[in-house]
């Protein structure tokens, strides 16, 4: 048995964020917020390092950008630098007609802490870049060989924004790190952040002249299990990927998935080739098929799935599960948590197999992140 | 001393509860109050006005003695009962959004 002793899940809402508390029974919880009622809360984040040391990403259409920070796990928060100037001359990405369109800061989906220093920390942002502090916050200084890539005038936004979503940091080699863009695709860089290639050979996007193409590609988000950090699990606008060799390959993985539309997938905690999605029935149609939520699990790394429905609306339910809204613990028995855009927060402590709301009610979600308590 | 009305969300923010009072320097302008009040709360920076172009944000307005000086050039002077304190230089948000 570990020595851990409950969870928080820090959830990011339109209308504000909330911390969902509870002992490793994963039965009774303790509901905190709004915290910065009325914004946009794109994502909240804990460090590994310091688990009090939590990053939320607040915006509104008014104001504009912010950066939260907590010291005491969520209890206060202090703003800290809101400044992301993009490296030298911005440049022009590719706009909806094929035009070129300068590069213009929008917003911050995604905030990832480093493995190892509570004061370093990633910002994915929109336009597509990648940003870094390494003082907790109080600065920010963008790693422009991601955007200087020789295919960044090409890149086109997809329906929800040209937006870095994704950023894992390996584990194994603190100079590697994956990113994905919608719709650029995923990239790698293996000298901490200095240079990036395009990693989506493998992939098949219908929706882009050359389905094939180096780069175009709307990769909505990736995983990676920590103990293996060579093996990726992606789930494409249409499309639920592997690749087995830091995504120099890809291949599909989608078997008997009802629909491979989706934008969420995780991976247990334990076991690396247990995956989660949720099959979301078309990009123009962002609802489960059927009006019945179903998150489908494999046990064998894809191609094979089961739906896990215990718990979950099996009639008339028509809600979406964005693309950083799936988050799991690492208890002993592997909880897993999801949000919905219709406020809903579904929490299972056995793996899934079986499903309670924590919450019913809350803004539409955007993000779910949860912290594992010692 | 000019006296400053800033919406809800940003008085939340800069912690302050109501109006905010501001010794600004030389000729009182937009460019000159904005400069003071970031001065005073950073944490305001980029919330009015855009951090790299200056540009005010498309969904906040600035009034003042029952006008619009929204679209006034920054470096215009605002009128005198601004600058004596006998009206507030008001930034309003837009009645837009969800």
């Amino acid at each position: 048995m570990t020595n851990k002793s409950g969870v928080r899940v820090l959830v990011g809402t339109r209308k504000g964020a909330f911390i969902l508390t509870s002992d490793e029974k994963r039965h009774q919880w303790d509901v905190s917020g709004p915290h910065f009622g009325g914004w946009e809360i794109y994502h909240v984040k804990g460090s590994p390092a310091d688990p009090n040391r939590l990053y939320a990403s607040q915006s509104s259409g008014w104001f504009g950008q912010l950066i939260q920070r907590s010291d005491d796990g969520g209890k206060t928060w202090a703003p800290v630098d809101n400044k992301f100037l993009y490296d030298g001359v911005p440049g022009t990405h590719q706009w909806y007609d094929g035009t070129p369109h300068p590069w213009e800061f929008k917003r911050v989906w995604h905030l990832e802490p480093s493995l190892t220093d509570p004061d370093t920390v990633y910002a994915g942002i929109e336009d597509a870049a990648i940003f870094r502090s390494a003082d907790g916050g109080k600065s920010w200084g963008e790693l422009s060989g991601l955007r200087g890539h020789g295919s960044g005038p090409g890149w086109a936004p997809g329906a929800g924004g040209m937006c870095l979503h994704t950023i894992i940091l390996d584990p194994s080699d603190p100079a590697r790190i994956f990113i994905a863009i919608s719709a650029a695709g995923a990239f790698r860089t293996d000298d901490g952040g200095q240079t990036w290639k395009p990693i989506n050979r493998g992939l098949n996007s219908l929706h882009i002249p050359d389905p094939t193409a180096e780069v175009g590609h709307c990769v909505h988000h990736i995983a990676m299990h920590p103990s293996r950090p060579g093996v990726l699990f992606m789930q494409k606008h249409w499309d639920v990927m592997r690749s087995d060799d830091a995504g120099d390959q890809w291949h599909e993985i989608s078997g008997n998935l009802p629909t491979d539309f989706g934008f969420v997938l995780d991976i247990h905690a334990h076991e690396p080739e247990t995956i989660y999605v949720v099959p979301i029935k078309s990009d123009s149609e962002h609802y489960p098929p059927e009006g019945k939520l179903r998150v489908y699990r494999s046990r064998t790394g894809g191609n094979e799935w089961e739906a896990l429905t215990k718990g979950l609306p099996q009639s008339d339910c028509y809600v979406n599960v964005l693309r950083d809204a799936m988050a799991v613990d690492s208890l002993d028995s592997c909880g897993v948590y999801f949000g919905t855009t219709g406020g809903q927060i579904y929490a299972s402590a056995d793996a899934g197999d079986n499903w309670a709301p924590i919450v019913r009610d809350l803004p539409a979600v955007l993000s779910v992140e949860v912290q594992t308590l010692a | 001393m000019i006296r400053v009305i800033i919406p809800g969300h940003l008085r939340t923010l800069a912690h302050v509860e109501s109006e905010v009072e501001l010794e600004v320097a030389g000729e009182v302008t937009q460019r000159s109050i904005l400069n003071a009040l970031e001065a005073r709360y950073p944490m305001l920076s980029g919330t009015i006005r855009d951090h790299v172009t200056q540009q005010r944000r498309p969904f906040l307005r600035f009034f003042a003695c029952s006008e619009d000086l929204s679209h006034e050039p920054p470096d215009a002077p605002l009128p005198e009962a601004v600058a004596s304190g006998a009206e507030p230089f008001l930034i309003i948000g837009a009645i837009a959004g969800g």
